[in-house]
C-alpha cells in the first residue's frame, strides 16, 4: 500500500510575491493519486499562481515542488509537461489561426516520444483519428476543420482542455474549466469534462468558482485567501468553514 | 495537395523548365539561374517566417556559402560545381547550427535585429579582409561538371539546369517539411509559443533547427550564385542584399514555394530594367512595393492560387 | 592612466549622442511596442537637414552660435513633419497586426527613406564642421578636448533628465506611463491612446533627429550612416532592456566605452566589441539589464 500513501504532487512552503502583492505564502499542498482536488478562492486569491508554479511558468520565491518524489521546482513548463503534469488555462492558450484538429495534432505531435518528424504527415499513422476522438469526447468534433478564430469561447475552453490530455498526464490541472459557460450549462459542461477526462487522467486539480460544481465534483477542497491556504478538507468541511464563507463563498453556500 | 502529387508536380515543373531552357536566349537563361539561386535563399526566410520571425540578415549565410565555395575554388582548386555547392551549403549550415540556438532565444524584434547586426558585422569584416579581396571581392573562373568545363552556351545551359534541379529539389524538400509534424509545430509556435512549450516541445530548438535549414538554403543560394556569376564581393552580406531576400519572401507569401521563384524572377527582371528607369531609387521602389503588398496582398502572390484557407490574416482576434 | 582617461572620455562622448538616439528608440518601443528600424534613417535625415540649415543660416550671415539654433530647428522640423506623417498615415494602418508585419513596415520605411535621402541630398558627403569649433578647446587633466564634445555630453544629460522628468513627474507623463503599462486598461479609463501614440512617436523621432543634427558637425554626413546608427542604438537598448530610460543610459555608456577601448587597443575589433558586450549581456540577462521579465496573464 506504500504506493497509495505517496502523493503524486507534493508542494511544500511555496511563496511568491509580485512587488507588494503576495500571491502565495506558505502554500503546502499534497495531492494523492486518483484524487479530484478543487481550488477555490476569490479573485486574486492565488489559485492560478499555484497552478503556474506547479507547471513551471512561475518559479516560486521559496518552497519545493515534487512530482512522485522527484523535485521539479523551477523546471521549464516543457520539462514538467514531459514528466507528466499538463494543464489547461483560464484564458485558453490556442493557435487561433490553426483549425481545432490542427491544434489537437500539434498536441499529439508534441507528445510523440520519438520527437518531431521532419517528413511524416502529422495526421498520418492514426493520429488524425486520435485527434478526432479527443475532439469528439468534448463534443467539438463538428468544428474540427474550422480555424479556432471562428470558434465560440466555450468551445475554445474545451479544446484547450482536450489539448492538455494528449499526453495522458499523470496530473492534470484545469484552471476554471467552466468559466465563460452560462450558469445553467455549467453542470452539463463539467459532466462532459469529467467524463472526457476519465480514462485519460485520474489525478486532477481544478479551479472553480461555482460552489455547487465544487460540491458535485470534488473529493477534496482547498480554499485560498490572499495567497494563503485557509481551509483544506472535504467539500462539506471546507464549505461550511466560517472563514471560507466570509472570504470565498460570500455566504451563498 | 497530397505529398505524392506535390512531388510529381515539382518533378513536372522542373522537367518543363529544363525543356523551356533549351529555347531561352542566353541572357534570360542567366537571369533565371540567378533568380533560382536567390529564390532558394528566400525560401529559407519563409521557413523561419512561418514561426513568426523574420531574418533581416540572410545575406550573412548567402555570403558564407558564396565565400566558402569561391575560396574552395581559388584556394583549394576544387572546380566541380556540385562539390562547390555542397561545400557552400555545408559551411552555411554549420554557421547556422552554431548561431541558431543563440538567436532562437529571441522573439521577433530581437531576432530580426540580431540577424541584421550579424550580417553587418560580417560585411564589416569582409571589406577589411584583403586576403579575400577586400571590398572588391574576387573573380572565380567557370567551374566544371563531371570533369567537363562549363563554357559557352552549353555551359550556361548546364548551369541553368543545375540551378533548376538543385533549387527545385531543395524547395520540394522544404515543401514536404512544411507539411510535416515539425512544419505544423512551427506554425503553432507562431500562433502561441507558450502553449507549445506547455505541450512539451522546446520552441527554441524548433526555431534553431529552422534557422539552420534556412542557413543551409542561404549557403546553397550563395554557392550557386558565385558559380553562375563568377564573382563574389562583400555586398553579398550587405543589408540591401538581405532586404531583397526578405522582399521576395513577402511578395511570394508562405503559401507556395513556387511563388517564391516567380517573385524572385520578377525581381531579377525588374532589376535588369531598373537601371534605365530608376537607377537611384531601387531600394525606394522595393520599400514602396513591400508596403503595398503588406497592405493589399498580405498573404503574398502565392495566396492567389494556393490560399488554402481564407482565415483573414488580420484576425488578431484573441491575444491570449 | 593616460590611456584609460582617453578611453573614458572618448567613450562618454560617443555614448552621449548614442544615448539621445537610443532614448528615442526605446521610448517609441515602450509606448507603441514597435521597434522602428527606420529610426536610424531619421537620425540621418536630422543630420542632413541640420547640415543644410547650418549652411543656409551661414548664407544669411547667421554664423557662430546661430548654427546651434539651426541644428535644433532642424531636429524639431524633422520631428514635426515626419513623426505625425509616419505614425498617423502609415503605422496606424497596421496596429493590431502581427508583430512581424509591423517590423516589416518599418523596414520598408527604412528602404524608402534611404533612397529618399539620396534623392534629396545626393551621394556626396556633407561637411559642416564650423559649429564643432564653437566651444573652443578644453584642457582636461593634461589632455585637450574639443568643447563641443562636452556640450554634447551636456545635451545627453539634459535630454535624459527631461524625458525622465516629463514621464515621472508630470500629469501627461503619467498618462504615457499608463499606456506603456497597459494600452487596453488606459483606453478603458478614457485615455486618448491615439494621441499618446502620436506624441510619443514624434518625440522619439525628435530625439533621433536631434542626435543626427548635433553629430552632423562631427562626422561626414553621407549615405550609410542610418544603418550603422540603427544597429548600434539597437545594441544599446538591448543591453539596457527595451523600453527603459536608465537602461538606454547605461547601455549607451557601456557601448561607448567598449567601442572606445577597442578603437584605442584593438582597432580591428571596433564593431565586434559592441556585439561582444551585447552578447555577454544577453547571455546573462536575456531581457537586458533593466528589464524585468514580465509574465503575461494566462
Ligand atoms: N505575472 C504577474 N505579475 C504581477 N502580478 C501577478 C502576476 N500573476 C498574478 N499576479 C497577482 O497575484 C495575485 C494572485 O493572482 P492569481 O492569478 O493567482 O489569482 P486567482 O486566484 O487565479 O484569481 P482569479 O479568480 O481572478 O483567476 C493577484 O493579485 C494578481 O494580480
Ligand atoms: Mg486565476
Amino acid at each position: 500500500m506504500a504506493g497509495d500513501t505517496r502523493p503524486v504532487l507534493s508542494a511544500r512552503g511555496l511563496a511568491k510575491s509580485f512587488g507588494a502583492v503576495v500571491a502565495a505564502a506558505e502554500v503546502t499542498i499534497e495531492v494523492p493519486a486518483g484524487e479530484k482536488l478543487c481550488l477555490i478562492g476569490s479573485n486574486g486569491a492565488g489559485k492560478t499562481t499555484f497552478v503556474n508554479m506547479v507547471t513551471g511558468y512561475l518559479t516560486p520565491d521559496a518552497g519545493t515542488i515534487e512530482l512522485d518524489g522527484e523535485t521539479i521546482t523551477g523546471l521549464a513548463p516543457r520539462t514538467i509537461a514531459r514528466k507528466g503534469i499538463c494543464r489547461s488555462f483560464q484564458i485558453p492558450q490556442l493557435c487561433i489561426e490553426l483549425t481545432a484538429e490542427e491544434n489537437m495534432l500539434v498536441a499529439i505531435a508534441a507528445a510523440e516520444p520519438r520527437g518531431l518528424s521532419f517528413w511524416a504527415d502529422p495526421a498520418a499513422g492514426g493520429r488524425d483519428a486520435r485527434a478526432r476522438e479527443l475532439l469528439d469526447r468534448f463534443g467539438i468534433a463538428a468544428m474540427a476543420d474550422r480555424p479556432v478564430s471562428e470558434m465560440p469561447g466555450g468551445m475554445r475552453k474545451l479544446l484547450d482542455i482536450a489539448m492538455a490530455l494528449a499526453r495522458r498526464p499523470r496530473l492534470l490541472l484545469l484552471d476554471e474549466p467552466t468559466s465563460g459557460v452560462s450558469a445553467e450549462e455549467k453542470f452539463p459542461a463539467m459532466d462532459r469534462v469529467m467524463e472526457a477526462v476519465s480514462g485519460q487522467a485520474s489525478t486532477i486539480v481544478f479551479v472553480e468558482h461555482d460552489m455547487d460544481i465544487v460540491r458535485g465534483y470534488a473529493d477534496r477542497v482547498i480554499a485560498f485567501y490572499s495567497g494563503r491556504v485557509i481551509s483544506d478538507g472535504t467539500p462539506d468541511h471546507v464549505l461550511s468553514d466560517a472563514e471560507v464563507k466570509r472570504y470565498v463563498s460570500g455566504g451563498a453556500a | 495537395m497530397s505529398r505524392t502529387v506535390l512531388v510529381l508536380v515539382a518533378a513536372g515543373l522542373m522537367a518543363a523548365l529544363l525543356l523551356i531552357g533549351l529555347a531561352l536566349p542566353r541572357w534570360l537563361l542567366f537571369l533565371v539561374t540567378l533568380a533560382a539561386s536567390h529564390g532558394i535563399v528566400s525560401v529559407g526566410i519563409l521557413v523561419i517566417m512561418r514561426g513568426g520571425l523574420v531574418s533581416f540578415g540572410q545575406g550573412l549565410v548567402f555570403a558564407i556559402g558564396g565565400y566558402a565555395a569561391a575560396l574552395s575554388f581559388t584556394q583549394l582548386g576544387i572546380t566541380d560545381v556540385i562539390v562547390l555547392i555542397l561545400i557552400g551549403t555545408a559551411a552555411a549550415a554549420l554557421v547556422g547550427a552554431a548561431v541558431g540556438p543563440l538567436l532562437a532565444r529571441y522573439t521577433g524584434i530581437f531576432f530580426g535585429m540580431l540577424t541584421l547586426a550579424l550580417s553587418m558585422v560580417a560585411y564589416g569584416v569582409l571589406i577589411k579582409s584583403p586576403a579575400v579581396g577586400g571590398s572588391d571581392g574576387f573573380n572565380i573562373p567557370r567551374g566544371t561538371l563531371f570533369g567537363v568545363r562549363l563554357e559557352g552556351a552549353g555551359g550556361d545551359y548546364a548551369l541553368y539546369a543545375l540551378a533548376i534541379l538543385v533549387t527545385g529539389i531543395a524547395a520540394t524538400a522544404v515543401a514536404l517539411h512544411t507539411r510535416s509534424a515539425r512544419g505544423l509545430m512551427t506554425r503553432a509556435i507562431h500562433g502561441n509559443g507558450l502553449r507549445v512549450e506547455y505541450l512539451g516541445t522546446s520552441v527554441q530548438s524548433v526555431m534553431a533547427i529552422n534557422f539552420t535549414i534556412a542557413a543551409a538554403l542561404g549557403g546553397l543560394g550563395g554557392a550557386l550564385t558565385i558559380v553562375a556569376l563568377g564573382h563574389i564581393e562583400p555586398t553579398f552580406a550587405f543589408w540591401t542584399q538581405s532586404g531583397e531576400f526578405v522582399f521576395v519572401a513577402i511578395l511570394a507569401g508562405s503559401h507556395s514555394v513556387t511563388a517564391v521563384f516567380i517573385a524572385s524572377l520578377a525581381l531579377e527582371l525588374v532589376r535588369s530594367f531598373s537601371n534605365l528607369y530608376f537607377p537611384n531609387t531601387w531600394q525606394m521602389a522595393l520599400g514602396l512595393f513591400l508596403l503595398a503588398i503588406i497592405l493589399f496582398l498580405p498573404a503574398g502572390i502565392g495566396s492567389l492560387w494556393a490560399g488554402r484557407r481564407k482565415a483573414s490574416p488580420s484576425s488578431g482576434g484573441e491575444t491570449p | 592612466m593616460q590611456l584609460a582617461l582617453t578611453i573614458l572620455m572618448d567613450g562618454l562622448i560617443y555614448a552621449s549622442w548614442l544615448f539621445v538616439v537610443a532614448l528615442g528608440l526605446t521610448l517609441v518601443f515602450g509606448v507603441l511596442k514597435i521597434l522602428n528600424i527606420a529610426h536610424g534613417s531619421l537620425y540621418a535625415i536630422g543630420a542632413y537637414v541640420a547640415a543644410s540649415m547650418v549652411t543656409l543660416f551661414a548664407s544669411w550671415g547667421l554664423g557662430g552660435h546661430f548654427a546651434l539654433i539651426a541644428m535644433l530647428l532642424a531636429a524639431i522640423g524633422v520631428a514635426l513633419v515626419m513623426g505625425p506623417l509616419m505614425e498617423r498615415y502609415l503605422l496606424r494602418l497596421f496596429y493590431g497586426r502581427d508583430e512581424v508585419v509591423l517590423l516589416l513596415v518599418t523596414y520598408a520605411l527604412f528602404l524608402i527613406l534611404e533612397d529618399a535621402v539620396k534623392l534629396i541630398w545626393g551621394v556626396n558627403p556633407y561637411y559642416v564642421s564650423e559649429p564643432y569649433q564653437l566651444f573652443g578647446n578644453v584642457a582636461f587633466a593634461s589632455l585637450f578636448y574639443v568643447g563641443y564634445d562636452f556640450a554634447l555630453i551636456g545635451l545627453a544629460v539634459v535630454c535624459g533628465i527631461a524625458v525622465w522628468f516629463a514621464l515621472n513627474r508630470t500629469r501627461s507623463g503619467k498618462v504615457v506611463l499608463a499606456v506603456i503599462f497597459s494600452r487596453e486598461m488606459s483606453a478603458s479609463m478614457g485615455v486618448n491612446v491615439d494621441k499618446v501614440h502620436m506624441i510619443a512617436f514624434t518625440l522619439g523621432i525628435f530625439l533621433a533627429a536631434l542626435g543626427g543634427a548635433f553629430t552632423a558637425p562631427m562626422i561626414s554626413v553621407q549615405p550609410g550612416i542610418s544603418v550603422s546608427v540603427i544597429i548600434v542604438s539597437f545594441a544599446v537598448i538591448i543591453i539596457g532592456g527595451l523600453g527603459s530610460i536608465e537602461g538606454a543610459a547605461i547601455g549607451a555608456v557601456i557601448v561607448g566605452l567598449a567601442r572606445a577601448a577597442a578603437v584605442h587597443l584593438m582597432p580591428e575589433a571596433e564593431l565586434f566589441s559592441i556585439y561582444l558586450v551585447m552578447a555577454a549581456v544577453l547571455i546573462f540577462r536575456p531581457e537586458g539589464l533593466f528589464q524585468r521579465a514580465a509574465a503575461r496573464k494566462i
